[in-house]
């Protein structure tokens, strides 16, 4: 089967906007990559929407940009879901901003129980918090780090988390 | 009377010290507890296998068990997440015990300068050998087994006194996270302060 991406994508976009007429979608195309920009208020039942009807039946990433510093940045973290069809083969790339002080957007676990971990890292290295997760903790890092390490005001070499350890000298161990 | 004693025993007895003895079998015997968590690991395994054979240092029999080793080759980075673990396994080895610190990772971190990255395993607990280079090769983790070897028959005793001795920590002092603004200010490089920071 051959698909043809210039209709496959424009079509998910009819689709998508006649189901939501009342979603501020904002679609762009890069590199033959169908792209849209939704208010986080509406992301989930964005996200929904494109499962049922869109037929975007996996969720293969989600992950997030912090742009602090970043040039022509307006908002502070976007959000970014790439959305998968396996049947037709089509991808989308859905993206939400967040800003301080509310870092918080439902979960996608309703959606695609996939997004399990990516939540978990998602909050684990930015803070973001996912409302209404059945297991939210973090992923990679220890429960005590108090930090979120890939935002870009974190230094590099951390706030001293690497130090923080008893020392055991020879004669006590 | 002597030579009679020396015609019948002849070369069988000698004398020496308990310590010199007892030294002497622990360090032909050293059991390695391989902490492999990187490419080190490699060169760890590289070393024990038939072309470079550790067993001609009496020290080949590699035991995944804590319990049954006395010499720790820590061999790569240790994550902050990971150095608890280390920690754990190095008290649950039987006296007495040697350890390795093979590598640059190991010793200082090595290229991993970030915050998750423990910068040197002797700031947190006691180091017997370093071995530098990324990775090592396995002639060098040899020669510190040689090396040693001979710390162990040069100073080893018989019931562990000398570790008694070594009641400080012996890495360096606790990274001061200040002090890499200070370098940077005397090196005339501005540290720009970051320009949001919600959670600190």
């Amino acid at each position: 089967m051959t698909l043809d991406n210039s209709t496959v994508g424009s079509d998910v976009q009819a689709r998508l906007q006649a189901s939501l007429p009342d979603v501020a979608q904002t679609w762009s195309t890069f590199q033959g990559q169908e792209r849209v920009v939704v208010p986080a208020s509406q992301i989930l039942q964005f996200l929904k929407v494109c499962r049922d009807v869109a037929g975007f039946d996996q969720l293969t990433d989600l992950t997030c940009v912090d742009l602090l510093e970043m040039q022509g940045a307006v908002d502070r973290f976007e959000l970014v879901y790439c959305l998968l069809s396996v049947d037709a083969g089509t991808r989308l790339i859905v993206k939400t901003y967040l800003n301080e002080p509310n870092l918080t957007v439902p979960t996608a676990t309703q959606v695609w129980f996939g997004a399990d971990w990516l939540e978990r890292e998602v909050y684990d290295m930015f803070g973001i918090v996912f409302e209404g997760h059945p297991n939210f903790k973090r992923l990679l890092l220890p429960d005590e780090f108090v930090s979120f390490p890939l935002r870009k005001d974190y230094p590099q070499q951390g706030r001293g988390e690497r130090h923080n350890f008893p020392i055991i000298t020879r004669s006590k161990s | 009377m002597a030579s009679e004693v020396k015609k019948q025993l002849g070369d069988n007895i000698f004398l020496t010290t308990l310590d010199a003895a007892a030294s002497w079998a622990r360090s032909n015997s050293l059991w390695p507890m391989p902490f492999a968590t990187a490419c080190c690991g490699i060169e760890l395994m590289s070393t024990a296998a038939s072309r470079h054979d550790l067993s001609r240092f009496g020290s080949e029999v590699m035991r995944f068990s804590p319990r049954q080793c006395d010499l720790m080759i820590v061999a790569g980075r240790v994550a902050m997440k990971m150095l608890p673990v280390l920690q754990r396994i190095w008290l649950q080895m039987p006296e007495p015990k040697w350890c390795i610190s093979m590598g640059a990772c190991a010793c200082s971190g090595g290229v991993f300068d970030t915050y998750a990255v423990v910068q040197g395993i002797d700031r947190f607990m006691p180091v017997d050998v370093y071995i530098p280079g990324c990775p090592p090769r396995p002639e060098q983790l040899i020669k510190a087994i040689v090396d040693l070897q001979e710390m162990i028959k040069a100073g080893g005793t018989y019931d562990a006194r000398e570790f008694a001795l070594r009641d400080t920590a012996e890495g360096p002092a606790r990274f001061d996270e200040d002090e890499l603004i200070r370098i940077r200010e005397r090196n005339g490089l501005k540290l720009e302060s970051p320009k949001y920071d919600p959670v600190h």
